[in-house]
């Protein structure tokens, strides 16, 4: 594992990418700190963070398109098969490099609240629990974005859909809002997406049994939940779309609140991509 | 050292390896021999854990690949059909990557790096970007990179296509090299490359293994059916006459020359071709007509090879499989 980190990260420095995502983040919270701290003259650096978070739709993406799809590109990934290490280990190793990356921008970006205390007064707690959430969001997405890296090996197409799925992420709650909040609609959304994740399950594993099972499953549960509490559907898809929201869940921490609930989201979403982005390495070795 | 038994690949509906079975022992260089789609590759990535297989196991050293691959893989070193290297390294950093990928540290790491180095020859590129380095030089850091943590066997798949003259000669002359400390086994689908280099050699088509031995001792087993050749300028009834005497013949084709010479090819089942041959002489000999021209020709490899990829993997599924 340790290899595959070493190795990763000289990579990165070797390529551009791990510059341009450094620089896309410092210069988006610098333009925030100007406007905010310095122009306004706001106290709050966790505003900064705040705004700063629309960026991740274009950088993560950009981060992680190559992480795995390169490895398929250039037949790599037939080296990493032979060698005596296993694609946990790989996934993980690649995953803490890209924390790396991620984490050096973030440690002069953690410097400024303390500068600007030195000019005002700042409310540190809530500027430095900010960014404590502001990197697990962020580590989240980049779990993410390598599981998508690991479904196609074409970076511009690993690039494309990190975008498209964490834009729809970004804006979830504005849309959660013209979606339909009819138990109808709810139910109809429901089984589209135990569907979908028959899909996935089908793809991941090649194993149909498995998928329609689970697809069969899920719609049996909904039916249930249907015929015995038909009130819960009232408003769920809206109230989904605004749980699934990783970015909806920062603004409690922006707002002043070290939300451990919304720690935990984040936790489990990055170890359920990474166990995903490890079964489609994995499959790769049964076809 | 390698195990396989029962090996079988689907993918989809395609079979690409049919119930293979074979075992290698320690040192020497074999031969993986078959034509293109045999199922070459897909055996070699199962032997590397690289591809799971439908069913079957592989033993690496008593260790299942499966089952226990991190000991089985630490063994091993493959080289895939297509250098698997980082483009935008040197060999150096690439070679420090696998190296430290296969638990080297330190000291031994440094070490074994020169040692691979200067045994594939890449000392003056060591420091270029690998993707500026020539088809052969690639080929060799690939190799380099298999020999990293001396694995007891060496798995090369195709490692001389498309490389020119100079440089397969290069690379054969290595794996000669590397067979005197290591078992290593690399494929083909060319026959000559083949008998040059490897003391055994495995014939796999369709998926099965068709024959398993020394190239000289396939040549004397497995045609037995060796060919003469003679000319003569005595009339077919004669020939044939003539022939009737000499035993262990099992076909003959006569041709006619518009200048009256006949020419005769012979196949015999005879264990000794030159008794026969010395029959056919005494037969023609006795009638007082005379052979103009005598030859005898054995069967090379490459007739084994034709034979038994075109024939006997059609024929054996009939038979059900049983005289590989």
């Amino acid at each position: 594992m340790i290899a595959v980190l070493k190795h990763e990260l000289r990579n990165y420095f070797h390529s551009f990418t791990a510059y341009v995502f450094g620089a896309f983040l410092l210069a988006i919270v610098g333009i925030g700190a100007m406007l905010y701290n310095l122009q306004a003259a706001v106290g709050n650096f966790e505003y900064v963070l705040s705004f700063g978070t629309i960026v991740f739709v274009i950088i993560v993406p950009i981060l992680t398109m190559r992480v795995i799809a390169e490895e398929r590109k250039q037949k790599t990934d037939q080296l990493l098969y032979s060698l005596p290490i296993s694609t946990v280990q790989v996934i993980l190793g690649k995953y803490l490099a890209l924390l790396v990356i991620y984490l050096i921008p973030l440690a002069i970006i953690s410097i400024y609240p303390l500068i600007f205390a030195q000019y005002g007064d700042v409310y540190l707690p809530t500027s430095y629990g900010s960014l404590v959430a502001i990197f697990i969001m962020g580590a989240a997405l980049v779990a993410l974005g390598v599981f998508i890296s690991s479904l196609t090996d074409n970076q511009g197409l690993a690039a494309g859909i990190g975008i498209a799925a964490i834009l729809f992420n970004y804006y979830s709650v504005s849309l959660s809002e013209y979606v339909s909040s009819t138990s109808f609609g709810s139910i109809l959304a429901l089984i589209v997406l135990a569907l979908i994740l028959g899909a996935i399950v089908r793809y991941l594993t090649r194993n149909e049994f498995l998928a329609y099972g689970v697809s069969f499953v899920l719609i049996a549960i909904i039916s249930v939940a249907l015929y015995l509490e038909p009130t819960v559907f009232e408003g769920l898809l809206p109230d989904i779309m605004r749980q699934l929201s990783l970015f909806d869940r920062f603004n409690t921490f922006v707002s002043g609140v070290f939300d451990l609930t919304a720690i935990f989201y984040y936790v489990s979403v990055i170890i359920f991509f990474l166990f995903l982005s490890v079964q489609s390495l994995e499959k790769r070795r049964y076809n | 050292m390698i195990k396989v038994e029962h090996l079988t690949k689907y993918y989809g509906d395609f079979l690409a390896v049919n119930d293979l079975s074979f075992e290698i022992a320690e040192g020497h260089v074999y031969g993986f021999l078959g034509p293109n789609g045999a199922g070459k590759t897909t055996t070699m990535n199962i032997m590397t854990g690289c591809l799971s297989a439908t069913s079957g196991h592989v033993q690496i050293g008593g260790f299942d690949i499966f089952e226990d691959p991190d000991h089985a893989k630490r063994l091993i070193g493959y080289l895939p059909e297509q250098p698997p290297l980082y483009m935008n390294e040197t060999p150096l950093e690439y070679l420090r990557f696998v190296g430290e990928a296969k638990g080297l540290k330190g000291a031994e790491l440094n070490q074994q790096i020169d040692k691979v180095i200067e045994q594939v020859k890449i000392q003056n590129v060591k420091g270029k970007r690998i993707s500026a380095l020539s088809k052969g030089y690639k080929q060799r850091v690939g190799i380099a990179q298999a020999l990293l943590g001396n694995p007891k066997v060496i798995i090369l798949d195709e490692p001389t296509v498309g490389l020119d003259p100079i440089q397969i000669i290069e690379i054969r002359d290595l794996i000669k090299q590397l067979g005197q400390e290591h078992t290593v086994i690399f494929s083909s689908h060319i026959l000559s490359e083949v008998q040059a280099i490897c003391e055994k050699i495995l014939i796999i088509a369709h998926g099965e293994l068709v024959a398993f031995g020394q190239p000289d001792k396939l040549e004397s087993q497995l045609l037995s059916a060796n060919e003469i050749f003679f000319t003569t300028d005595a009339p077919e009834n004669d020939v044939r006459d003539a022939l009737s005497t000499v035993e262990h013949i099992t076909d003959l084709t006569i041709e006619t020359k518009e200048s009256g010479i006949l020419s005769a090819h012979i196949k015999t089942d005879a264990k000794d071709i030159h008794s026969v041959s010395k029959e056919v002489f005494f037969a023609f000999a006795k009638r007082k007509q005379a052979l103009l021209e005598l030859t005898l020709k054995r069967a090379t490899l490459e007739d084994i090879f034709l034979e038994l990829t075109e024939t006997e993997a059609s024929a054996k599924k009939k038979e059900g499989g049983n005289q590989a």
